[in-house]
C-alpha cells in the first residue's frame, strides 16, 4: 500500500461503486419484490416500490403448478450434473496421456483440441440434431447429455494441470505395479482436484443457464431444463399476465447458483474466470 | 534422458492396448460432436438440404450468393455488429474502471465484488425476463424512474431505434463483473516494486500512475478481454430469444438467431449451414487476431 | 552540490505496527549526510520496513522522521527527494532504458498537462525540457557505462545490467538520500563482488546518504561508513564496521557478524576451570551468562596433556589462505572453531587430540539478556 488516498477521493470512489453496486443488483431486487406482489399491484400505473399486499403465496404456487418447475430443477440438475461426471471422466485420461506421454499422433490430438476451443457449440449443432432426429434420440435426456460428453476445455485444462505433475511419481507409481488407469484416477487425478473443482463450477453453470441446445432438441415440457422450461412458462403466462407468478419462477430458477455463489464467492469467481485465467 | 528415448521408441515403452484405451474415449467423442459435424456444416453448405425432405443435391456457392443478396442477413449482420460494438466498449471501459476503483479498497470490497458478479451467475433466460418487465413500456421500473425525471416514457424494447440499444444494455449489465475480475486479476499481477518505484519517481497515483504503470502493464488483459467481449457478444442469443424474438421488425435479429431461424424453425439447413460458415470464420478470426497482436504486444 | 549534502536523516521513535503485530521499533536512528550507512540483520528483522518507513512506502505508526532537517513523517514518497533501488530492480518492462530513467525526470520537470501522450509533445517548451531530459539521462548513462543499451527493454538485459540501469533511475534526478533495498542479491557471485566496489566508488563520487539494506555481512562490513546491525525490529548495535566487529554490545551483534561462526559455551559449563576462574576475575559473571570468543582469538595446538580446552580435532576447513579447525571438547555442546595456519592444518588429523590456546583479552561475556558485560578495568576507564 503505497499511501491511502484522500478522504475526498475515497468518499467519490464509495459514492461511485455504491451506485454501480446499487445499478447492478436492481433486477434482483425488483424481481424478488415483483414475485411478493398481488397481480393488481404489478399493473399498476404509478410507482411502487413494495408490496401492501402480500401475493407472494399465490404466486409461488402458481409457479410450481402453472409450470412444471420442481421437474425442470430436477432435470437441470440430472443433466447438468450428468454431463460434468461424463466430461471429466472421458477427458482425465486424454489429458494425461496428451501431458505425459509420447505417442504417435498425440500432436494431431492436440491440435484438434485446440482448435475445438475456437468452436462455439453452435457450429456442430446442426449436423448433431438431423443425426439425433434420425436414429429418435430427440426429446430425451441423452439428447441433452450427449453433445457435451467431450469437452475440449476440459481437456486442455486438465493437460495444462497434468504436465507440472513431476515425471519421477509416475516413473516409480509404475514400478509399484500401477496400470496408466490406475496412475491416472488414483496418482495424478487427486492432485488435481483444484483444477476439478474450478472446471465442475464452471460446467454447472454453463449448463444449468444453456437455452439454445436444450430450445433445439427439447418440446416436451416435462423434459425441459429450467431455462428453457421458464421460457415455455413465459410464452404460456404472457397471455394471462401473470408477471407476479413469472418472477416467483425466475427467482426460483436463479436461485440454487445465487445461493451457492453467495456461500462459495472466490470458487466460483474462479471457476467462472478459468477460461480467461489460464 | 529418459524423456529422449520414449521419443524415440514410444511403442515399446506403452503397449498400444492401454494408450488406445486412454485416449480413445475422448477421440471417438470429439470426432463424433465437433470435427466430423463442423466438417458436415462445411459440406451442407454447399447444397440444398432441407431437414425431412429427401435427398440433397450440389448447388455450390448459391446458399452464400442468397445469403449475402438476403436485406435480412445483411440487417441481421448490422444488428449484430452494432451490439457487439456498445457492448465491448460498455463493459470493458465501466469493468476497467471499478476494477481501478475496487482494487487496493478494503472496506466494502466484498459487497462491491458481489454485487457486479452477481449478474454473471444468474441464469441469463430468467434475468432476461425480469429485464423485460423492468423496461416495460407503462408498467416497467425503468419508464417509472425517468417520470420522476420528467422524461417521457421511452419503449425500450418496441420502438426499432431502442430495442437493439436496450439489449446491448442487459449485454454490459451482464458482462462488467466477468470482465472485472479479469482486470482485478491483471492488476494483482502488476508487480507491487513497479507501482512503488512509481511512486518515488514522483507518479503517485491518478493520471500518472495510470499512464505509466496501471494501463501498460494491463495491455495483455485488455487486449484478452476485448477478444473475449466480443467474441461472447457476438454470441448474443438467449436475450433475443427471449425478450424480441428478432423484433420489432427484424430490429434486433443477430446472426445466431437467425440461425437458429433458418435451421430449426424453417429447418433450411443448407442456408443455415452457410450461415454457421461464416459465423464460425468470424469467431476464428477474431481469435487468430488475438493469438497475433499477443505475440506481437508482449512488452517482457 | 552544496544541498545534496544536505542529507542528514533523523528518525525518532519510530514505529510500525502491521495488524497489532510491532514489525520495527521503537528506533532512532540518526544518518549524516552524505554517509554510507547499511542495515543488517537476518531476513525478518524489519530492515526493509525501515528503509521503506524513510522511503514513505509506508506510514509509520509512532514516531517521527526528518530528511535535511525537514520532517516528512507524513509526507508522500515523491515529496521526500529520495530514489530508491528495489531488489528486483522494478523497471519498467515497457519503457526502454532511456525511458524507464527518464520517469523521474518527467514527473518533476514536465507539467501535468505536458506529460500526457500525443498532446503534451506539442506544447509550448515540452520540446526543450524533453532534449534536457534526453542530454541527463546520457550522461548518467554514460558513467555507468549502459549508453550502448539506452534502446534496449529490461527484457533484453542481464542482471547487472538491469541492476545499473535501476542505478541509473535512481541517480538521474540526483536525489538528496540514496536507498538501496538487498539490490545485489540477485546477481551471481562474481558480479556481486565487482558491484560493490562500484557502489562505494559511485557513492564517494555523488557524496549523497545512503542508506543500504542487505544481509550479508560480508556487503556490511565492505562498503559501509557504519552499520547498524537490527534484530526483532531494533537496532541493536550502530558503529563503524570494525567497532561493530571488535567490540559488540549484544551476543546476537558478535554471532551475526561473525564468520565462519562464533564459539559460545555457558559460564556455567567452565565455572570450576581455570579459564573460569580468569575470567571471574575480571568480569562479574554469573552462572547463567554466556562466554563468546570468535576463531581468530584461539588457536589449536597438538598436544597430548589435557588442559580446560582440550579436544580432538573432527574436522579441519582450509580455505587456501587460512584454515579453521572444529575441535569437539567434552564437557561443551558445540565444537570449538579456532583459526590455524594453513601450513599447520595439514599436519593435523582428525581425531588428534589438541589444546586450545585462548586469547583472554579477545573474549566477549555477555549477559542472560545477551546484553554485552565489560570488563570492570574499562568500565572503570
Amino acid at each position: 500500500m503505497v499511501r491511502r488516498s484522500s478522504p475526498v477521493s475515497s468518499t467519490l470512489a464509495h459514492l461511485a461503486l455504491f451506485c454501480g453496486a446499487i445499478f447492478m443488483l436492481t433486477p434482483f431486487f425488483w424481481m424478488i419484490v415483483t414475485s411478493f406482489k398481488t397481480p393488481d399491484e404489478v399493473f399498476l400505473a404509478e410507482f411502487q416500490l413494495l408490496p401492501t399486499k402480500w401475493g407472494g403465496t399465490a404466486n409461488y404456487i402458481a409457479a410450481f403448478t402453472e409450470a412444471p418447475l420442481l421437474r425442470l430443477m430436477v432435470n437441470g440438475a440430472v443433466v447438468s450434473l450428468a454431463i460434468l461426471v461424463v466430461q471429466v471422466i472421458v477427458a482425465a485420461p486424454c489429458a494425461y496421456a496428451l501431458a505425459k506421454i509420447p505417442f504417435r499422433g498425440s500432436g494431431i490430438l492436440m491440435a484438434a483440441v485446440l482448435l475445438g476451443l475456437m468452436i462455439p457449440i453452435q457450429v456442430p449443432a446442426l449436423p448433431i440434431y438431423i443425426a439425433f432426429a434420425y436414429f429418435g434420440l430427440l426429446d430425451s435426456y441423452t439428447a441433452l447429455i450427449m453433445p457435451f460428453s467431450i469437452s475440449v476445455f476440459c481437456i486442455f485444462l486438465l493437460r495444462q494441470f497434468f504436465k507440472t505433475f513431476p515425471q519421477e511419481i509416475i516413473e516409480a507409481a509404475r514400478l509399484d505395479g500401477y496400470s496408466e488407469f490406475g496412475i491416472v484416477w488414483c496418482i495424478v487425478f487427486p492432485t488435481a482436484l483444484p483444477a476439478i473443482a474450478a472446471f465442475s463450477i464452471f460446467s454447472i453453470i454453463a449448463h444449468w443457464n444453456d437455452l439454445y441446445w436444450p430450445l433445439i432438441v427439447i418440446t416436451e415440457p416435462s423434459l425441459a431444463t429450467p431455462p428453457l422450461g421458464l421460457m415455455m412458462f413465459r410464452q404460456s403466462s404472457q397471455a394471462g399476465g401473470n408477471i407476479g407468478a413469472l418472477m416467483a419462477a425466475s427467482t426460483i430458477v436463479i436461485a440454487p447458483l445465487v445461493i451457492a455463489f453467495l456461500f462459495a464467492q472466490a470458487q466460483f469467481i474462479r471457476g467462472l474466470t478459468v477460461t480467461g485465467l489460464k | 534422458m529418459t524423456t529422449a528415448s520414449t521419443i524415440d521408441r514410444p511403442v515399446r515403452q506403452y503397449d498400444f492396448g492401454t494408450m488406445w484405451l486412454l485416449v480413445f474415449p475422448a477421440t471417438a467423442l470429439l470426432l463424433a460432436f465437433l470435427v466430423i459435424p463442423t466438417a458436415l456444416v462445411v459440406v451442407l453448405s454447399f447444397t440444398d438440404y432441407e431437414l425431412g425432405k429427401e435427398g440433397l443435391r450440389y448447388i455450390g456457392i448459391t446458399n452464400y450468393s442468397d445469403m449475402l443478396a438476403d436485406r435480412v442477413f445483411w440487417q441481421s449482420v448490422r444488428n449484430t455488429a452494432l451490439y457487439v460494438a456498445l457492448v465491448v466498449p460498455g463493459s470493458i471501459f465501466i469493468a476497467l474502471a471499478v476494477a481501478l476503483l475496487i482494487e487496493r479498497r478494503s472496506v466494502l470490497a466484498r459487497f462491491y465484488k458481489v454485487a457486479f458478479f452477481l449478474p454473471v451467475t444468474a441464469t441469463l433466460v430468467a434475468m432476461a425476463t425480469v429485464w423485460e418487465f423492468i423496461l416495460h413500456p407503462s408498467i416497467g421500473l425503468a419508464n417509472h424512474l425517468l417520470s420522476v425525471l420528467r422524461i417521457d416514457p421511452i419503449r425500450f424494447l418496441s420502438d426499432p431505434d431502442w430495442a437493439i440499444v436496450s439489449l446491448a444494455a442487459i449485454g454490459i449489465w451482464q458482462s462488467i463483473g466477468f470482465n472485472m475480475v479479469l482486470f482485478l486479476a491483471g492488476l494483482s499481477s502488476i508487480p507491487k516494486e513497479i507501482d512503488e518505484a512509481a511512486a518515488l519517481d514522483g507518479a503517485a497515483g491518478g493520471i500518472d500512475r495510470f499512464m505509466i504503470v496501471t494501463w501498460p502493464l494491463l495491455g495483455p488483459t485488455t487486449l484478452f478481454v476485448t477478444i473475449t467481449t466480443a467474441i461472447n457478444a457476438m454470441r448474443v442469443f438467449e436475450s433475443v430469444a427471449v425478450i424480441t424474438q428478432g423484433g420489432p421488425n427484424k430490429a434486433t435479429e443477430v446472426i445466431l438467431y437467425s440461425i437458429y431461424l433458418e435451421a430449426f424453425q424453417y429447418f433450411r439447413t443448407g442456408y443455415a449451414s452457410a450461415l454457421t460458415v461464416v459465423f464460425l470464420l468470424v469467431t476464428v478470426s477474431l481469435i487468430i487476431l488475438q493469438m497475433r497482436l499477443a505475440d506481437r504486444k508482449v512488452h517482457y | 552540490m552544496i544541498d545534496i549534502n544536505d542529507g542528514a536523516i533523523d528518525a525518532r521513535g519510530l514505529v510500525k505496527q502491521f495488524g497489532g503485530h510491532r514489525v520495527v521499533g521503537p528506533v532512532d536512528l540518526s544518518v549524516r549526510p552524505g554517509e554510507f550507512l547499511t542495515l543488517v540483520g537476518p531476513s525478518g528483522c524489519g530492515k526493509s520496513t525501515l528503509l521503506r518507513l524513510i522511503a514513505g512506502l509506508e506510514t509509520a505508526s509512532e514516531g517521527s522522521i526528518s530528511i535535511a532537517g525537514r520532517t516528512v513523517t507524513d509526507d508522500p514518497p515523491k515529496e521526500r527527494d529520495v530514489a530508491m533501488v528495489f531488489q528486483n530492480y522494478a523497471l519498467y518492462p515497457h519503457l526502454t532504458v532511456a525511458q524507464n530513467m527518464a520517469v523521474p525526470l518527467r514527473m518533476r520537470r514536465l507539467s501535468l498537462p505536458q506529460r500526457l501522450p500525443f498532446v503534451g509533445s506539442l506544447l509550448p517548451r515540452s520540446a526543450a525540457t524533453l532534449a534536457e531530459i534526453d542530454h541527463d539521462v546520457e550522461q548518467v548513462a554514460k558513467s555507468l557505462g549502459i549508453a550502448q543499451l539506452l534502446s534496449r527493454k529490461p527484457a533484453q538485459l542481464s542482471g547487472g545490467q538491469r541492476q545499473r540501469v535501476a542505478l541509473g533511475r535512481a541517480i538521474v534526478r540526483k536525489p538528496r538520500v540514496f536507498l538501496l533495498d538487498e539490490p545485489l542479491s540477485n546477481l551471481d557471485a562474481q558480479l556481486r563482488v565487482q558491484m560493490r566496489s562500484e557502489l562505494v566508488q559511485l557513492h564517494r563520487r555523488l557524496q549523497v546518504t545512503l542508506i543500504y539494506v542487505t544481509h550479508d555481512q560480508a556487503e556490511a562490513m565492505t562498503m559501509s561508513n557504519r552499520i547498524a546491525v537490527m534484530f526483532a525490529g531494533n537496532i541493536l548495535q550502530i558503529g563503524t564496521p570494525e567497532a561493530v566487529y571488535d567490540d559488540p554490545d549484544h551476543l546476537k551483534v558478535a554471532s551475526f557478524i561473525s564468520n565462519p561462526g562464533l564459539n559460545t559455551m555457558p559460564f556455567a559449563a567452565i565455572a570450576n576451570t581455570q579459564l573460569g576462574r580468569q575470567i571471574g576475575a575480571i568480569v562479574s559473571g554469573s552462572a547463567e551468562c554466556t562466554v563468546a570468543f570468535r576463531p581468530e582469538a584461539c588457536t589449536a595446538v597438538s598436544s597430548a596433556d589435557q588442559t580446560d580446552l582440550s579436544g580432538r580435532v573432527i574436522f579441519c576447513e582450509r580455505f587456501g589462505a587460512e584454515a579453521f579447525a572444529h575441535i569437539a571438547v567434552d564437557y561443551l555442546e558445540h565444537p570449538i572453531i579456532a583459526r590455524i595456519e594453513p601450513a599447520h592444518a595439514t599436519r593435523l588429523t582428525c581425531e588428534q587430540l589438541v589444546r586450545v590456546n585462548l586469547d583472554i583479552s579477545k573474549l566477549f561475556l555477555f549477559g542472560p539478556d545477551g546484553l554485552r558485560l565489560r570488563p570492570r578495568r574499562r568500565a572503570a576507564a
